[in-house]
């Protein structure tokens, strides 16, 4: 016997579905809710936000109060497990270019963290090119996915406005939560600017939908994971029911090699090592479906190559991995006087901003193609890891409560009363645009690496363009506007030059990677068809933010999770017609 | 370390963290025996962050003149007032002894601060920071604790004061008095029913109409 062997499962698999995020989660929740038979692959551990809780924890209760640490990126509460870097998982960069790529290895993956925000692409959002002449228009439109955007919001839940603006639309929402204090000052700043501050759409339930979630109960914990899943995160809404139907295996800690193919070039299924035994074992299924997210995918199908996908499956267009595109991100901050020494209460609320701004300009009249929108915070949020932190900057600037203005820094009970203070009159608010998808953002197999299981790892090449850098300028030139006419003072952020792309954020740190498998009428151009399934291997799908042609000035999951839902009806309807 | 042990560090020309790690060594070793079994955490952790963890508070950094010199600064930055403790009341050295182990990033300067301070004392008053007297170590911090007018030749006790400012605040405002300290009136399960009405007055806001009507809202 060698000592080296590959184990099969016994079972076969209708579907094989890679990933449990958004997208994969929406797959299993479809598929096996029509009796389909689904294996389930993530290759990080089981998570469920009411078992693995950190919520309604205090910052005393972490020895770093709730600081991050190389296994929580985003604070000792965060629900991701993973992060920038996992060890013994390397990525690299080509030409010196940055890109940063978030992986939280978890049931639900990143969507156990994330902010929330759940906006619907516009109809422009489809067709840009036939707007602007850059990029590349999708192969459907708003009306295509409309049903499933309705869809998802009856099954998913969100909060919002009816608005009636014409690239941002109305959704089926559930009554959104009344702006905070400062969200109000925010408000009145854009109602003296022009610049629409409306209710956010996030997909937390401020009424029960159904008997399993709880409705939220206001701690703006969203990011540690819901402990009644009052908020969206795949694990809970919907891998947790998938498994209910009794339809789907799950096998966690699995890290998948590649897909699978017979001499047809079809799919069968996958190979993966399991992270608890390290032995290697394949599974097979009639139809694989990718969902690892944009990046993953697109690793798994350049390393999945055959005698007859020799260029990474269904890649014979060489498209696979190009075109990759984050949201751009920029941000400020300051401080309202006028909220100094206020009164206390509990402002928690939902996790995240009670208002927001969906773009509002027309590019035709600005030096950048594509918009942006606008996220707010601020207020008397708990305190953690880097409260007071910098006082010196603050407390000689204003007067203090007796009127007096001081000498900056300091110490003792003037300070100790600083503190205080100067709670809770904070603002600080972040553009999230859309960039442009380019054939020469990519990320491809490093020929030189391969990560601890042995697989070929992922290497980057990414560059922002004037029309970033222009609208990252245009941002910082909006927030300190909105800060000033809020009555406020900007305390970071107005650090903007053509040297540091005024603050425009590296790729890849806005966590909304898409473009890699895009989706087109034309196999020459695009990897995937109109209904995510690949060009060049008819039972493979991917059905991550990949296909995305273009990323909009939105967030990507709820179109992910529209997308998923109407590839997976595709796939269910496709069997019926026994084409798969 | 007492001031016969500083002195003769100071007379061999070095006052490196080698030299002052090696004339601590048994107090050292003896942190580390009492802070080898881990305290409980009841948040959720992964097999990887509770060996990490494990880990870290096996460690020791500071010795045991390093955290009286700690104790003595942080309860100067936060004293006890009216309202509540003092920062060692909250344990505040604690958590700087936690924190530069878990960022090593804080280290070289809190330790280089230290003896910094210890250094310029030494000169002033011939005496270590934690060994002046009150008033002496008042008349220390303050030539380090105002960057806008201090001396430009004590910009480096500045850096380091400003670090110690921060992070005693930080665990100060963290800990368990702090937060009843500052007020706030959250981490609570809860119903949002928007601003109380007598702020919204204060502040001459209201919300409009159809705020109103779409929002959510909850009998009070």
């Amino acid at each position: 016997m060698p000592e080296f062997q590959i184990k099969k499962t016994q079972k076969a698999y209708d579907v094989c579905i890679v990933g449990s995020g958004a997208g994969g989660g929406m797959a299993a929740y479809v598929l096996a809710n029509a009796g389909i038979k689904v294996v389930l692959l993530e290759a990080g551990p089981l998570y469920d936000p009411a078992k693995n809780v950190t919520q309604l924890k205090w910052p005393w209760e972490s020895p770093r109060r709730g600081a991050s640490t190389p296994y929580r990126n985003f604070g000792d509460f965060d629900a991701a497990y993973g992060g920038w870097e996992l060890d013994g998982e390397p990525y690299t960069h080509k030409d010196g270019t940055k890109f940063d790529w978030f992986r939280s290895r978890m049931v639900g993956g990143r969507t156990n963290h994330w902010g929330r925000i759940s906006l619907r692409f516009g109809p422009k959002d489809f067709k840009h090119r036939s707007i602007d002449g850059l990029g590349d228009d999708w192969p459907i439109g708003y009306d295509d996915v409309a049903p499933y955007y309705d869809k998802v919001d009856k099954l998913v839940g969100v909060f919002g406005s009816i608005e009636n603006f014409d690239n941002e639309p109305n959704g089926i929402f559930l009554p959104p939560p009344r702006p905070r204090l400062h969200e109000l000052f925010i408000k009145e700043s854009g109602q003296k600017l022009n610049i629409p501050v409306i209710p956010s759409r996030l997909s937390i339930l401020t009424k029960p939908i159904n008997k399993d979630r709880g409705a939220c109960f206001f701690c703006s914990q969203c990011n540690r994971g819901c402990t009644v899943h009052a908020d969206f995160s795949s694990s809970s809404v919907l891998v947790k029911p998938a498994i209910a139907t009794g339809n789907v295996d799950i096998i966690p800690n699995a890290m998948v090699r590649e897909v699978l193919t017979n001499a047809e070039g079809l799919a069968t299924g996958v190979s993966f090592v399991n992270k608890d035994d390290k032995q290697e074992y394949t599974v097979t299924a009639k139809t694989v479906i990718l969902a690892a997210s944009a990046c993953e995918s697109a690793r798994l199908m350049l390393n999945s190559k055959s005698s007859r996908h020799p260029n990474g499956i269904s890649n014979s267009s060489d498209v696979v991995g190009r075109y990759l595109h984050d949201s751009t991100g920029a941000g400020m901050g300051g401080i309202i006087p006028k909220l100094i020494g206020r009164k206390r209460y509990n402002e928690d609320g939902v996790g995240g901003m009670h208002v927001y701004t969906p773009w509002w300009l027309d590019n035709k009249k600005l030096n950048f193609p594509r918009g942006y929108h606008i996220e707010y915070g601020g207020g008397m949020g708990m305190p953690g890891y880097g409260f007071g932190f910098g006082m010196q900057g603050t407390n000689g600037k204003y007067p203090g409560r007796d009127g007096v203005q001081k000498e900056a820094g300091g110490y003792g009970a003037s300070l100790k009363d600083d503190y205080r203070y100067f709670y809770g009159a904070n603002i600080g608010m972040a553009g999230r645009g859309e960039a442009i998808a380019r054939i020469d953002n990519y990320c491809e197999i490093d020929p030189n690496t391969v990560d601890k299981y042995g697989i070929p790892v992922l290497r980057f090449h990414y560059k922002w363009s004037d029309y970033e850098i222009n609208q990252a300028k245009h941002m910082k030139e909006t927030f300190q506007e909105i800060i000033h006419n809020a009555g406020g003072v900007v305390t970071w952020g107005n650090d903007g030059t053509a040297e540091n792309q005024y603050g425009l954020e590296a790729p890849g740190r806005i966590i909304h990677e898409v473009g890699t498998t895009r989706m087109g009428d034309d196999p020459k151009k695009s990897a995937v068809n109109k209904h995510n399934q690949a060009h060049e291997c008819k039972n493979l799908f991917v059905v991550d933010g990949g296909p995305f042609v273009s990323q909009a000035d939105k967030n990507p999951t709820w179109t992910i999770l529209a997308l998923a839902m109407r590839a997976s009806e595709f796939i269910i309807d496709e069997k019926k017609k026994q084409n798969l | 370390m007492d001031r016969r042990k500083y002195l003769k560090t100071l007379a061999v020309g070095t006052v490196g963290a080698g030299v002052l790690m090696e004339s601590c060594k048994p107090e050292t070793a003896k942190e580390v025996k009492d802070a080898a079994a881990p305290a409980a955490l009841n948040y959720d952790r992964t097999p990887a962050e509770l060996q990490h963890e494990a880990k870290l508070q096996a460690e020791t950094f500071f010795d045991a003149h390093e955290m009286k010199t700690i104790t003595v600064l942080a309860d100067i930055i936060i004293p006890k007032d009216e309202t509540s403790g003092s920062a060692s009341d909250a344990g505040v050295p604690d958590f700087i002894a936690f924190i530069v182990k878990d960022m090593p990033r804080y280290q070289v300067p809190l330790r280089g601060g230290l003896a910094w301070l210890d250094l310029q004392c030494m000169n002033r008053f011939n005496a270590d920071f934690a060994s002046c007297t009150p008033q002496q170590q008042i008349e220390m911090v303050d030539l380090i604790a105002y960057p806008e007018k201090a001396k430009p030749e004590l910009k480096q006790g500045v850096a380091f004061f400003n670090t110690m400012r921060d992070l005693t605040a930080c665990g100060f405002f963290t800990s368990k008095i702090g937060i009843a300290d500052l007020g706030y009136a959250g981490n609570k399960p809860n119903q949002w029913n928007g601003v109380p009405p007598e702020v919204l007055e204060q502040y001459g806001m209201k919300y409009d109409e159809r705020t109103l009507e779409i929002s959510v809202k909850f009998d009070a």
